[in-house]
């Protein structure tokens, strides 16, 4: 959270130093946001990594099979995929400078986000109560680390989207807003992508 | 209400560690009175702390740098003269083994983490923007917060002193023994946030570096037109981006271990401890290469510049970095031979390793090359790199010996590798943050560094490091680990000794480096460099004035060529006034790092001691800070073209003068 929207402030200054009569288009904070969404998949790449190695430790505790009921994923992964779409109709109506479309898109995306986050948490719960937490097993603390990490970050996500929202209703589609509104985007379809991955080696080969 | 915090945290019953509290804090209240005496309080907030002008961000780093050095540098003479002392006639020396441990861990962490990065981010932020012709970095504020991000985490592993305990794991901190079962105490938990706070600072720091400069260079500065320093800090930071992040998640792991009970690297539960040895030097081999290529190319910049002739091999030294850049992560496995991955992938990790010598190799024939027939002009800065050209050799060698697996069965964790380590990161990386301290200071601060007490510095240094590091090869060759705390053997007692004066002539060294410092701030008229170019030197920051102006340049320079400024003085372009001085927008202070790095700060020390309520605090009070800094809409003014102008031709009177 802090450092999504630290990022986003500064892409203003100077880009293109020196060039005062040449305004920055945003080029800048795009890419510095490409680099740390680069870093992020790294970060993603490190628990998958261990989750891997850890799939098989299940220390007598339930495995994938025993646990994941893939319709009930499947609902959860058509969440988040609706959400990216509805958030790419937000950045159409954002370049076309529809101002009540985005603000309308952004609260479906954010309605998306909630239903996602909630049976990501109700999933979650249910485990706990059959005794399969994140303390019971190298497996489920692989589990639980790397499907929570990316709720973490939806729910950065959604926090900032919520900022977002304030920053639109505050100043309008300004250059500024677009490009915020683009950093937004290019990491809400970011965590999409992370989630497929999540989706076909947590749950699609854990289940198998 | 104050989690596992108690009195009885801090330690009244070490005298060693009560009296070193007493003189920090004797010396904190001098400095604080000294600061409201002469009501430095309003300046050093507004021009310093604040500021987002990356000049005076990158000499906060080295300040941080130079202060954590002394750390870690005491430190480093406890353990030298405890093993002195404690290796002979069955004497036990005065550090009991669990302050020891504390000692040799803490000694690790702050100099990597503390001293040399922030050292090596300074230079970087000193110097890149002006060498691409840029008016700052691409974020400024972002670069305020992460100078603050990596005090903050300098705080609290210094807090870890005088409150509760530091690590006794050794500086990566392996599991099994890093886990809640074997290290209950809080000393893991103080290494696990420090470096969790200060490594988000460098993240961003490397995010901001990289996009600086592939999107910061004047105009006609190609990428084969950088200057060597900038390649090699493009590379570091690409390292920083790609590396970091696996430090991060390893010891997020870690924490939930100790925290909520996981079992990522536990004995029981499936866990696995070797995974994380695997993951730590995922980041860790990469790290080392993060400290060293901004030093290649410091290395770069001086032997050039006082060679007074072109780099020889631009293309291979560009090449060459970029080669050790992809290898570096390809490598990781030679730190754990031992660990039984079997002869094949031993042999694979081993072969590559030997590999990323052929590279460096590229680099020092370079620089022996533009040296070779040039007219080498002894300042301290060509002395350090002379002194780096010889000790990194050997310690290249010496780890090229370790890389080869059978042999690595006998070095593995004796005193050869402490030897082996220190060798090329003392010889590599403080040698080039003294080359680059040495030559870019009149840049910063506009005047030279004495040259005498530099060069006393330097040798001192040097006699030091061999005097103190020879031995250990002889030791670990004879048998002796490293982290021992007392041995009983009259043969290693003398090796010991020798090492121990080693420290002390090192000590000497950094001594001369105080003294050399003082003096030159007192003879700073004598010392002032007024043209802003000292050594004659080749690339586009010594074409400004010294101190560099807080907008770098009045106006945009043209880049035509490789050494550019170079090119200049040949064609008489250097120094000409444009016709007219046009407005310049530059990036306000901002207060939001200072603050938001004082809740990290907050929030690292509620989770060292589980202090919930006040976490919970600390991350909502960063969390509204952030998203009220969002809405603050003032973050730029334009300097009118006349003040430009003012600051300019008096730039211009000096140098006619």
């Amino acid at each position: 959270m802090t450092i999504h929207s630290s990022l986003t402030p500064d892409h203003a200054f100077l880009a293109g130093a020196g060039q005062e009569d040449h305004h920055d288009d945003g080029s800048t904070t795009t890419l510095g946001f490409w680099i740390y969404l680069m870093s992020d998949c790294i970060l993603f790449a490190a628990l998958f990594a261990g989750f891997v190695v850890l799939r098989g430790q299940t220390a007598g505790g339930p495995a994938g099979r025993d646990l994941f009921d893939l319709s009930y994923v499947a609902v959860e992964t058509g969440c988040l995929l609706l959400s990216s779409l509805s958030y790419g109709l937000a950045m159409i109506a954002a370049h076309r400078h529809r101002q009540t479309q985005v603000l309308a898109w952004l609260g479906v995306t954010l309605v998306l986000g909630l239903l996602f986050m909630g049976l990501e948490l109700h999933e979650f719960r249910e485990l706990i109560a059959e005794g399969a937490g994140p303390d019971r097993s190298a497996f489920l603390s692989g589990y639980f680390t790397l499907v929570g990490t990316h709720g973490l970050h939806v729910t950065a996500g959604m926090a900032w989207m919520v900022v977002l929202i304030g920053h639109v209703l505050h100043r309008g589609l300004s250059s500024d807003n677009l490009v915020r509104l683009t950093c937004l985007s290019l990491f809400w379809h970011f965590l999409d992508v992370v989630w497929i991955g999540v989706f076909t080696v947590v749950y699609l080969l854990g289940a198998a | 209400m104050f989690g596992k915090l108690t009195l009885d945290a801090i330690p009244f019953h070490q005298p060693i560690i009560m009296g070193t509290l007493a003189c920090v804090g004797l010396g904190g209240i001098v400095l604080l009175a000294l600061i409201t005496r002469f009501r430095l309080w309003r300046p050093l907030w507004t021009r310093w702390l604040t500021s987002v002008d990356h000049k005076a961000i990158g000499i906060m780093y080295i300040i941080l740098a130079m202060v954590m050095l002394m750390r870690g540098f005491a430190d480093a003479l406890m353990m030298r003269s405890q093993q002195a002392l404690a290796s002979v006639g069955g004497a036990a020396g005065y550090l009991p083994p669990e302050h020891y441990d504390q000692i040799f861990t803490a000694h690790g962490v702050i100099m990597i983490f503390f001293m040399a990065m922030p050292f090596i981010v300074g230079l970087m932020n000193l110097v890149v923007p002006l060498q691409i012709g840029a008016r700052d970095v691409a974020f400024p504020y972002l670069n305020n917060l992460s100078l603050w991000l990596t005090a903050a985490g300098a705080v609290l592993i210094n807090l870890s002193l005088g409150v509760g305990e530091f690590a006794r794991t050794g500086w990566l901190a392996y599991p099994p023994l890093s886990e809640a079962a074997y290290s209950p105490g809080v000393g893991v938990d103080y290494y696990l946030w420090s470096l969790q706070i200060s490594g988000l600072g460098t993240l961003l720091a490397g995010i901001n570096m990289i996009t600086t400069i592939l999107k910061m260079r004047a105009p006609g500065m190609t990428m084969m037109r950088m200057p060597v320093f900038t390649w090699t800090s493009l590379c570091a930071n690409m390292l920083i981006v790609a590396a970091f992040p696996i430090l991060t998640a390893t010891l997020a792991m870690l924490s939930l271990d100790r925290y909520l009970g996981m079992h990522f690297f536990t004995n029981d539960g499936g866990g696995n401890p070797m995974m994380y040895v695997n993951l730590i030097w995922a980041w860790g081999h990469p790290e080392v290469y993060i400290l060293v290529l901004p030093c290649f190319g410091i290395f770069s910049e001086v032997v050039a510049t006082f060679s007074s002739k072109r780099l020889f091999g631009y293309k291979s030294m560009v090449y060459a970095t970029v080669c050790i850049t992809v290898l570096s992560f390809l490598v990781w496995l030679h730190h754990f031979f031992t660990m039984g991955s079997g002869a094949n992938v031993n042999a694979f990790f081993g072969i590559t390793t030997m590999i990323i010598s052929i590279p460096t190799g590229v680099k020092i024939f370079n620089w022996l090359f533009t040296m070779y027939r040039g007219r080498v002009q002894f300042t301290p800065p060509i002395l350090w790199t002379m002194g780096f050209l010889v000790t990194f050799t050997i310690g290249g060698m010496t780890g090229v010996l370790t890389a080869v697996p059978p042999a690595d069965f006998v070095l593995h964790n004796s005193l050869f590798l402490i030897a082996h380590f220190h060798n090329a990161i003392i010889g590599g990386v403080v040698f080039g943050c003294m080359a680059g301290f040495n030559y870019w200071f009149p840049k910063a601060f506009g005047f030279r560094l004495d040259e005498r007490l530099g060069k006393v510095s330097f040798w001192c240094w040097l006699t030091g490091f061999y005097l103190a590091f020879m031995p250990l090869y002889a030791l670990g060759l004879m048998g002796m680990t490293r982290r021992l705390n007392h041995v009983d053997n009259p043969v290693w007692h003398v090796y010991l000794l020798v090492a121990m004066a080693g420290a002390l002539v090192i000590f000497c060294g950094i001594l001369a480096q105080i003294a050399q410092i003082a003096v030159s701030i007192r003879n700073r008229k004598a010392l002032a460099d007024l043209t802003g170019d000292p050594w004659n030197a080749r690339t586009l920051e010594w074409s400004v004035s010294s101190p560099a102006p807080f907008y770098n340049f009045a106006e945009t320079p043209r880049v035509s060529g490789r050494d550019s400024f170079w090119e200049a003085k040949v064609t008489g372009e250097a120094y000409r006034p444009p016709a007219r001085y046009g407005a310049i927008h530059m990036p306000s202070n901002t207060g939001t790092g200072v603050i938001l790095s004082a809740f990290a700060t907050v929030l690292g020390f509620a989770l060292v001691w589980q202090i919930w309520w006040l976490a919970i605090v600390a991350l909502a009070g960063a969390i509204v800070v952030t998203i009220v800094h969002s809405f603050n809409e003032n973050r730029a003014y334009s300097v009118p073209g006349d003040v430009v102008a003012r600051t300019e031709s008096a730039f211009q009177q000096q140098l006619t003068a």
